[in-house]
C-alpha cells in the first residue's frame, strides 16, 4: 500500500522527539481522524535551524511529519510558510487516495508554528 | 525484507487445510457436472452436495433441509434479514446492537430506508449485549432479533442461548451472525433456540467464497435473487461445488478437533494476553472469559493501530486493528466506541487473531518485536507525556 520512501520515513523517521529549547512548537488535529501532530521549530535570522516533531497518527502521518522536517530544515519562515500537503505528498512519491489527508497534518501544524511564531515576535 | 511469517490474523481468514483442499479437487478436476443435470456425471455431484449438506448438518445439530448454501457470511447475513423482513405483509421493527459486522449493520440500515424500523442496542465495557436490553427492547411490531454470536474484534461471545430463548417465547425471529464462531466454540442448534445462522467456509479453515445459511423448518424467508431453482430457490444459481465440498470438510474436520484445539488456542492466547499486559499502559479489548479462545485485542495508549501493524508487518507480523474489511479506513472502530473506549484507545487498538497453525515460536517473535516498536512509536507520540 505504501512505496518504499513512505516506509522509510516511517521506519527510521528524522527528526522525530522532542526539542528542548524550541523557539516556537506548533499543533495540528485532523478533522478526519483525530489523529495529532506537534512541531518544534529553532528559527535563526528569519531561518528554520532546526525541527523536530512528535505524531499520533498513521504510518503516512509519520512519514509526512518526518519529510516535512527534512523539506523546511534551512528554509526560510516565508519559503516554508509555502509548502503545501501536496507537496509533502509528491515528496514522498505520493500516498494512497485514502491516506492523502494524512499529509495535511504535517503542512498544518508547522503553518500553525509559523503563525504563532509572528505573533510572538 | 522479511524471512518469515507470523500470521496472526485469523479472524480476517485462515489458511485451508490440506485434508480440505484433497477433498474439493476432483470438483475442480474430473467431477465438473452440472448437479442439476440429469445425466450421471450430474446425479454424483448431487450426491456430493448432497452429502456436503448432511455433514454441515450434523456438525451444527441441525436437519439436511435446513442447511442452505451461499456465497459467504455477507450474503448468508443479506438472506437472513433482508429474506425475513421480504417474506412479510407489512413493515416492521427489527432488533439489532451496535457492535454488528458490516454486513449486517449495513443491511439494518438498508431496511431502515425503505421504512423498517430499526433499535441498535448498547453493549456493556466488555462488549455484552444485555438480555434486559433486548427484553425492553421489545416491540408489538418486532419480528426480528439478529446479535452476533461473537464478535469479530474483541471475541466477545453473546448470550445468545437466553435471547434465542426470549425471541422465541415472544414469537420473533432470531438471527445470529456466527461467522466468528463456528469452528470456534461448541455450537447445538437442537439447544439453542436460533432461527437463522450464518457462517463462512473461510474462518474456520475451508476455501473463502462459500458459506451457509440454517433456517430453521417452517422460518419465513423470501429469496432476494430470481434464477433457478437451487438451494430450494432461496439461492439460486449453479452451486459452488468445490466450495461446497469444501466448507463440509473444513467444518467436519473443526468439530471433531474442536476440544484440541480450543486447549492449544486457550494456552496460547493466555501467554499472549500475560505479555501484552505487562507492557506499559495496554488495556485488554473485551471479555476476560467470555471470547473467542483465539481472539486478543489489546490498546496501546498514545500510539495509533496503524502505524503499529505497519511496522509488524515490516517484520513480518500480519495482525489487524479493527476488522479486515475497514482497514485503511480513518475512523476508530465502532465495537470499540461502542465498548465507551475514548478516541485515542479505540485508534491505538491490535487484534490478533491465533489459529490452529500457531504456536510458541510464533510468540516468541511477536514478543521480540513488539515492544521496541511500542517504544518506537510512543517516544515519537505527540500525546505520549514520557520523556525522550
Ligand atoms: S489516518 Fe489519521 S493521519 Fe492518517
Amino acid at each position: 500500500m505504501y512505496n518504499e520512501k513512505v516506509i522509510d520515513h516511517f521506519t527510521n523517521p528524522r527528526n522525530a522527539g522532542k526539542m528542548a529549547e524550541a523557539d516556537i512548537i506548533g499543533e495540528a488535529g485532523s478533522f478526519k481522524c483525530g489523529d495529532t501532530m506537534k512541531i518544534y521549530l529553532k528559527i535563526e535570522q528569519g531561518r528554520i535551524s532546526d525541527v523536530k516533531f512528535q505524531t499520533f497518527g498513521c504510518g503516512a502521518a509519520i512519514a509526512s511529519s518526518s519529510m516535512l522536517t527534512e523539506m523546511v530544515k534551512g528554509k526560510t519562515l516565508e519559503e516554508a510558510q509555502r509548502i503545501t500537503n501536496e507537496d509533502v505528498a509528491l515528496e514522498l512519491g505520493g500516498l494512497p487516495p485514502l491516506k492523502l489527508h494524512c499529509s495535511n497534518l504535517a503542512a498544518d501544524a508547522l503553518r500553525d508554528a509559523i503563525r504563532r511564531y509572528r505573533e510572538k515576535v | 525484507m522479511q524471512e518469515r511469517l507470523v500470521y496472526l490474523d485469523h479472524g480476517a481468514t485462515s489458511p485451508l487445510r490440506e485434508e480440505v483442499l484433497e477433498a474439493m479437487l476432483p470438483f475442480l478436476k474430473e467431477r465438473y457436472g452440472n448437479p442439476s443435470s440429469l445425466h450421471s456425471p450430474g446425479r454424483v455431484i448431487r450426491q456430493a452436495v448432497e452429502e456436503a449438506r448432511e455433514k454441515t448438518a450434523l456438525a451444527l445439530g441441525a436437519e439436511p433441509d435446513e442447511i442452505f448454501f451461499t456465497s459467504g457470511g455477507t450474503e448468508s447475513n443479506n438472506i437472513a434479514i433482508r429474506g425475513a423482513a421480504r417474506a412479510r405483509r407489512s413493515k416492521g421493527h427489527l432488533i439489532t446492537t451496535s457492535i454488528e459486522h458490516h454486513a449486517v449493520l449495513d443491511v439494518c440500515k438498508g431496511l431502515a430506508e425503505d421504512g423498517f424500523s430499526v433499535t441498535y442496542l448498547p453493549v456493556d465495557r466488555y462488549g455484552l449485549v444485555s438480555l434486559e436490553m433486548v427484553e425492553k427492547a421489545l416491540r408489538p411490531d418486532t419480528f426480528m432479533i439478529s446479535i452476533m454470536m461473537a464478535n469479530n474484534e474483541v471475541g466477545t461471545i453473546e448470550p445468545v442461548a437466553e435471547i434465542g430463548a426470549l425471541a422465541r417465547e415472544r414469537g420473533v425471529l432470531f438471527h445470529t451472525d456466527a461467522v466468528q464462531a463456528v469452528g470456534q466454540i461448541p455450537l447445538d442448534l437442537r439447544e439453542l433456540k436460533i432461527d437463522l445462522l450464518t457462517l463462512s467456509a473461510h474462518k474456520f479453515n475451508g476455501p473463502k467464497g462459500v458459506g451457509a445459511l440454517y433456517v430453521r423448518r417452517g422460518t419465513p424467508v423470501a429469496p432476494l435473487y430470481d434464477g433457478g431453482g437451487q438451494e430450494k430457490a432461496l439461492r439460486p444459481g449453479t452451486e459452488n461445488v468445490p466450495g461446497i465440498v469444501g466448507l463440509a470438510r473444513a467444518l467436519e474436520l473443526a468439530v471433531e478437533e474442536l476440544p484440541e484445539k480450543t486447549r492449544h488456542l486457550l494456552a496460547l492466547r493466555r501467554r499472549l494476553i500475560e505479555g501484552l499486559l505487562a507492557m506499559d499502559d495496554t488495556v485488554l479489548n473485551g471479555h476476560p472469559t467470555a471470547r473467542l479462545p483465539g481472539n486478543v485485542n489489546v490498546s496501546f495508549n498514545y500510539i495509533e493501530g496503524e502505524a503499529l501493524l505497519l511496522g509488524l508487518d515490516l517484520e513480518g507480523i500480519a495482525a489487524s486493528s479493527g476488522s479486515a474489511c475497514t482497514a485503511g479506513s480513518p475512523e476508530p472502530s465502532h465495537v470499540l466506541l461502542a465498548m465507551g473506549l475514548g478516541h485515542q484507545l479505540a485508534r491505538g487498538s491490535l487484534r490478533l487473531t491465533l489459529g490452529r497453525e500457531n504456536s510458541d515460536a510464533c510468540l516468541d517473535h511477536l514478543f521480540s518485536v513488539l515492544p521496541p516498536l511500542v517504544e518506537r512509536l510512543r517516544k515519537m507520540s505527540a500525546l505520549y507525556p514520557g520523556q525522550s
